[in-house]
C-alpha cells in the first residue's frame, strides 16, 4: 500500500515533471515541424453592435514559413492572404487591396499572432506579446497578451489552443469585449 | 584734347549707367539657365511643374543615429515645430492624428466622395450586399476603427473613400512614425508653401528645419541624432551656394593670378590698375547688358565672366608692352589692326551663341561679346588717355628670352603634332555621334552621391518621383476635373493589369460636379430608402431600426450642395488638389496626374507606349519627364552643333576676308582646328564624356585662340618676333589660361567643362601656331 502510494506520488511527480518540462520552446519546436497544409475553419464573431453572432466558414492553408491563405466560402466568398509583410484582401467582386502590415503595429500584431504561432517562431511572437502556456503537449493552450499600447487599445488577448502540432482554435478578445473564435479542423490526406 | 575729354566722359557715364543697372539686378542660380526660352505648349507645362508643381515643393527629411525611441521622439517634435511654422503646407511623418482632422470631413462628404455610390447601391439588393460587407469589416479584428461609424454608415462609404484615396506606398511605421524599411532612419515628408523656383523661399523653409532640429539636439538625449535633407528645393539651394562659391573662387584665382602676373611684368601698381581697367569696364557693361536683356543675371554667366577676365586683360597687356616700345601712334598703326581682327573673330565666335534656344548659352554669348568688345574699345580709346605716354614696362626678363628660344625650336614638333592631330581626327571620325553624351545629369551641380541618396530617400518614403505624368487641360475647373475622372477610369484598368502601380488625381479629393451630382442622385428619398433598408436587413445581424442616423445622413446629403474647393480648406486634401491642378495665366485649367511605377519595376519605368495607347483620344498627354528633358537637351546639343559650326565658319570667313590670302588663312586656321581635334579626342579618350558645354568650349578655343594665331601670322609677315611682342603674347596666353584654368577647378559642371576645354586648348593653339609658323627672332623693334 505504502509502496503503491509511493509509486503514485512518484508517477504524479513524474508527470508533473513532464508537464513542467513542456515549455514554450517545446511547443514552438513542435509547431515548427508542421509542414503546413490545409484545414477547414468556422469563424464565429460576437459583436455587441450586432444583434446576433456572425458565422462564416471556409478553408485555410499554411505554407511555412510565412504564407497563410484564408479562403472564406460561406456566406460570402473572400480571400485574405498573408505573405511576409503583406496582407492582400480579395473580394468576390474581384477587387484587391494589399496592405503592408509593417506600417501598422496593430495590424502586425494580429498577423504575427497567427503566422508566428503556426511557424513556431517564438522570437517573433515575443516581440509583440507576453506568452503564457498551459496544458500538455497533447492538448495545450497558449495565451498571447499584447505588449504595445497601440495594440492593447484594440486587443485584450489572443488564446491559441491546439493538439500536438495542430492549432485547433484561435480566439481574439478585443478591447471592447467583442470576440472572434476560429475553430480549425485539419484536412488530412491530399 | 577735346576728343580725349569726350571719350573719358562717355566712358564714365557708361560705367555709372552700368553700375546703376547692376544695383537693381537680381542674381539667380536656378534651373532657368537650362529651361527652354521659347518652350512648346507641352514644355511649358513641364517648366511650370519644375518651377511650381507639387513635386518641386517636396522636402524629404530623414533622422539618423540614436535609438528607435529617440528618432521617433525627434520626428514628432520636428513635425510639431514645422506644422506650427507657416512655411510648410503639410508635414507628414505617419502619426495617426495626421488624418484625424480629415476624418470628420470625409465622414461628412462621404456620399459626395465615395466611388461606390451609384444607382442600385441603395436599393434592396445593393443595400444587402453593402451592409453585409460592412458587417464583415466591423466584425473582423481590424474593424474596430470603423465600429463607431457603422450605425450612421452601414454601407461603409467612409472605408470606400479612404481606400480610394490611398495612393499606396506609405513607409513602414516604428514607434508610431514613418521609418525606413531597415528601421535605421525616421522619415518625414514636407511640402513647402514656396514654389520650387523660389530659391529664397526654399532656403528659408530648409533653414527652419535645420533650426528646429538644432533646438532638438540641444536636449542631451537627442544630441546624437543627425538630420538628412533632400529634394528639389534642397538641390536648388545647394546649387545656388555652389555657384556663388564657384564665382568667388574663380574671381579670386583669376584675379590674384592675373594681377600677380601683371605686377611681375609691369612692376608697377599704377600699371596694374590701368591694366585691369578695360576688363573691369567690360565686365560692368556686359553684366548690365545681360541684366537689361534677361531681367536678371545667372550665376553661371558671372562665373564665366570671371574667367573671361583672362582674355579681356590681353588688350591692355598688348597696349602696355607694345605701345611702350613703339609709342601710342605706332601701336595704333602696327598692332591695333591685328588686335582688332582678333576681337572681331572672338566676337564672331561668341555671338553665334546668342542665337541658341538654350537660354543659358544665349546669356553667355551676349555677356562674352559685350565684355570683349567693350574691353577692346576701352583699351583703344580710353586707356591711352588715362595712361598717357608713361608706360614703364621693364624689358623682357630671362624667362621670356629662354622661352622665346624654345619657341624657335617649335618647328621640330610640327610633324609629331601633325601625326597626333591626324590620329585624333581619325579617332573623332571613328567615334562619330558616340562622342556626345546625352546624359543630362552631366550639367547638374547635383553629384552622383547626392542623386543616389535622394533616390534612396525617395524610395523609402514612397514619394512620387514624377518622372511620368499625365497632363490634362480644360477650359475651367469642372472641365479639367471631368477629364481627370475619364482618364482615371482608363488608368484604373492599367493599374488592374499591373502596368502601373497607381496614380494621383485631384478628382479623388474633389470630384467634378457632374460626378457628385450623379452620386447624390443615386441616393433615394427617405420614404423609399427606409422600406428598402428594412427589407434588405430582414435576416441580417444588424437591425434596420437602429439605423435612423443613416437615414438622416442620406437625407442630409441629398439636400447638400456639391462639395467645392472651399470646403477642403484646412484639410490636407486642399493642398493635394492645389498641387495637382492649377489655373494658367490665360485662364485655362491644367491638371497633373503623377503615375507610380509598378512595384519592383526595374529603373522605376513604365511601358510608355502601352500607356500612350490606352490614353489615346482622351486629350490627355503622357509625359516622361526624364525623356522630355533628355529630348530638350538633345535639341540643345543639335542646335549647339550647328551654331558652333556656324561660329567657326564665321571666324574663318572673317579671317579670309581680312587676310585675303589662302596661304595665310590656312596657317592661321590649321592650328586652331588641330587644337580643337586634339582636345576633343584626348578628353573623350581619357574618359570624359563630352557634353554641350565641352562643345561650347571647343568653339571658344577657336574664338579666343584665333587672337594668338593671328600674331604669329603677323610675325611671319613682318619677318621677326621681337622679345617685346613675345612677352606680350605669352603673358596674354597665360592670363587666358589662368582665367579658364580657374573654371576648370570649379565644382559647377557647366563651368568646369568650359575650363577643362579652353585652358589646354589655348595653350595647344600657341604651341601649334609656333610649330606651323616658327617665328624667326626679330630685330629690336624691326
Amino acid at each position: 500500500m505504502t509502496f503503491r502510494i509511493l509509486l503514485a506520488v512518484c508517477l504524479a511527480s513524474l508527470s508533473l515533471a513532464a508537464h513542467a518540462a513542456f515549455d514554450i520552446d517545446d511547443l514552438m519546436k513542435n509547431l515548427a515541424q508542421q509542414k503546413g497544409g490545409k484545414a477547414r475553419f468556422v469563424e464565429t464573431r460576437t459583436v455587441a453592435l450586432l444583434d446576433k453572432p456572425v458565422q462564416s466558414s471556409g478553408e485555410m492553408s499554411f505554407t511555412p514559413p510565412s504564407r497563410l491563405e484564408k479562403r472564406t466560402l460561406s456566406p460570402r466568398p473572400d480571400t485574405v492572404i498573408l505573405d511576409g509583410d503583406y496582407v492582400s484582401f480579395e473580394r468576390m467582386d474581384g477587387r484587391r487591396m494589399t496592405l503592408n502590415v509593417a506600417s501598422r503595429p496593430e495590424a502586425q500584431a494580429f498577423v504575427e499572432s497567427v503566422r508566428s504561432t503556426l511557424a513556431g517562431d517564438r522570437a517573433a511572437l515575443e516581440r509583440h506579446f507576453r506568452l503564457a502556456l498551459s496544458g500538455t503537449p497533447a492538448e495545450w493552450s497558449l495565451q498571447l497578451t499584447p505588449l504595445a499600447p497601440a495594440v492593447t487599445a484594440l486587443l485584450q488577448r489572443i488564446t491559441v489552443q491546439g493538439k500536438g502540432q495542430q492549432v485547433r482554435r484561435i480566439e481574439y478578445l478585443q478591447a471592447d469585449g467583442d470576440r472572434s473564435e476560429l475553430s480549425i479542423e485539419p484536412i488530412t490526406g491530399p | 584734347m577735346k576728343a580725349a575729354v569726350f571719350k573719358l566722359v562717355l566712358w564714365a557715364m557708361a560705367m555709372l549707367a552700368g553700375l546703376a543697372v547692376l544695383t537693381q539686378t537680381r542674381f539667380v542660380a536656378d534651373m532657368s539657365f537650362f529651361l527652354p526660352s521659347s518652350p512648346t505648349a507641352e514644355q511649358r507645362l513641364l517648366v511650370d511643374q519644375m518651377k511650381d508643381g507639387s513635386v518641386s515643393r517636396l522636402l524629404m527629411v530623414a533622422i539618423e543615429g540614436g535609438s528607435d525611441d529617440q528618432r521617433a521622439q525627434a520626428s514628432r517634435d520636428l513635425r510639431q515645430a514645422l506644422t506650427a511654422s507657416d512655411l510648410y503646407a503639410s508635414v507628414q511623418n505617419g502619426e495617426l492624428d495626421g488624418l484625424s482632422a480629415e476624418r470628420d470631413f470625409l465622414l461628412r462628404f462621404r456620399y459626395h466622395l465615395s466611388p461606390r455610390v451609384a444607382p442600385g447601391r441603395f436599393e434592396v439588393a445593393g443595400l444587402r450586399d453593402a451592409v453585409a460587407n460592412a458587417i464583415d469589416l466591423v466584425s473582423s479584428p481590424m474593424g474596430q476603427l470603423f465600429k463607431p461609424y457603422v450605425l450612421r454608415d452601414p454601407t461603409a462609404e467612409l472605408v470606400e473613400v479612404l481606400t480610394g484615396m490611398q495612393a499606396g506606398g506609405e513607409p513602414p511605421t516604428r514607434h508610431g512614425v514613418w521609418s525606413s524599411p531597415d528601421g535605421e532612419r525616421a522619415l518625414l515628408l514636407a511640402q513647402t508653401r514656396a514654389g520650387g523656383a523660389d530659391t529664397d523661399g526654399q532656403a528659408q523653409a530648409i533653414a527652419a528645419v535645420q533650426d528646429a532640429f538644432a533646438r532638438l539636439q540641444a536636449q542631451p538625449a537627442l544630441s546624437g541624432l543627425r538630420l538628412v535633407l533632400s529634394g528639389p528645393g534642397m538641390f536648388a539651394v545647394q546649387a545656388r551656394a555652389t555657384v556663388r562659391d564657384a564665382i568667388e573662387r574663380i574671381s579670386l584665382i583669376s584675379g590674384i593670378g592675373i594681377g600677380l602676373l601683371l605686377l611681375v611684368i609691369c612692376r608697377s601698381p599704377r600699371m596694374l590698375a590701368l591694366g585691369m581697367l578695360p576688363v573691369v569696364s567690360g565686365a560692368i557693361v556686359a553684366a548690365a547688358v545681360v541684366a537689361l536683356a534677361y531681367g536678371s543675371i545667372h550665376g553661371i554667366t558671372l562665373g564665366f565672366g570671371a574667367a573671361l577676365i583672362g582674355e579681356g586683360v590681353d588688350y591692355a597687356i598688348y597696349y602696355f608692352v607694345q605701345a611702350g616700345r613703339v609709342g601710342v601712334q605706332g601701336w595704333r598703326e602696327r598692332f591695333w589692326p591685328t588686335i582688332r581682327l582678333g576681337v572681331l573673330t572672338s566676337a564672331a565666335g561668341f555671338s553665334v551663341l546668342m542665337l541658341a534656344g538654350f537660354p543659358g548659352l544665349a546669356q553667355l554669348g551676349l555677356y562674352a561679346v559685350t565684355g570683349v568688345v567693350v574691353a577692346a574699345v576701352v583699351t583703344r580709346h580710353v586707356l591711352p588717355v588715362l595712361a598717357g605716354e608713361r608706360l614703364q614696362v621693364p624689358p623682357p626678363g630671362a624667362l621670356a628670352r629662354t622661352t622665346q628660344g624654345w619657341l624657335s625650336q617649335a618647328a621640330v614638333l610640327r610633324w609629331p603634332l601633325v601625326v597626333a592631330a591626324l590620329v585624333a581626327l581619325g579617332y573623332l571620325a571613328f567615334q562619330g555621334p558616340r562622342l556626345w553624351s546625352t546624359n543630362l545629369s552631366a550639367l547638374s551641380t547635383v553629384s552622383a552621391e547626392e542623386a543616389q541618396a535622394d533616390a534612396r530617400l525617395r524610395a523609402d518614403i514612397g514619394a512620387p518621383d514624377a518622372r511620368y505624368l499625365v497632363l490634362l487641360s480644360g477650359a475651367d475647373r469642372e472641365a479639367v476635373l471631368q477629364a481627370a475622372e475619364q482618364t482615371g477610369q482608363r488608368l484604373d484598368a492599367l493599374v488592374a493589369q499591373g502596368l502601373i502601380g497607381g496614380y494621383d488625381s485631384p478628382a479623388r479629393f474633389l470630384p467634378s460636379e457632374r460626378t457628385q451630382a450623379a452620386r447624390l442622385a443615386a441616393l433615394p428619398p427617405r420614404e423609399v430608402l427606409a422600406p428598402a433598408l428594412a427589407q434588405a436587413l430582414v435576416d441580417a445581424p444588424l437591425s434596420a431600426t437602429r439605423l435612423g442616423g443613416f437615414l438622416d445622413d442620406v437625407q442630409a446629403a441629398r439636400q447638400a450642395g456639391p462639395l467645392t474647393r472651399a470646403d477642403l480648406d484646412g484639410t490636407a486634401m486642399a493642398m493635394a488638389v492645389d498641387a495637382l491642378m492649377n489655373r494658367t495665366l490665360d485662364g485655362r485649367w491644367n491638371a497633373v496626374l503623377p503615375l507610380r511605377p509598378p512595384h519592383g519595376a526595374a529603373e522605376a519605368e513604365v511601358p510608355v507606349e502601352r500607356l500612350a495607347q490606352a490614353l489615346a483620344g482622351t486629350g490627355a498627354v503622357l509625359v516622361d519627364l526624364k525623356g522630355e528633358f533628355e529630348g530638350i537637351y538633345a535639341s540643345y546639343l543639335d542646335q549647339a552643333m550647328g551654331l558652333s559650326l556656324g561660329g567657326v565658319l564665321a571666324v574663318i570667313a572673317l579671317l579670309a576676308f581680312t587676310l585675303r590670302s589662302l596661304r595665310r588663312l590656312a596657317r592661321v586656321v590649321t592650328p586652331l582646328l588641330l587644337a580643337v581635334a586634339l582636345v576633343a579626342a584626348t578628353m573623350h579618350a581619357t574618359g570624359t564624356p563630352l557634353h554641350l558645354m565641352h562643345l561650347v568650349g571647343l568653339l571658344l578655343i577657336v574664338a579666343i585662340g584665333s587672337n594668338y594665331a593671328l600674331f604669329f601670322d603677323q610675325v611671319q609677315e613682318e619677318g621677326g618676333l621681337t622679345p617685346d611682342l613675345w612677352l606680350s603674347m605669352s603673358v596674354a596666353v597665360l592670363t587666358t589660361v589662368i582665367g579658364f584654368g580657374a573654371l576648370a577647378v570649379s565644382h559647377v559642371p557647366v563651368l568646369r567643362a568650359m575650363g577643362v576645354t579652353v585652358a589646354p586648348g589655348v595653350l595647344l593653339t600657341l604651341l601649334l601656331s609656333a610649330a606651323f609658323m616658327p617665328p624667326p627672332r626679330g630685330g629690336q623693334t624691326a
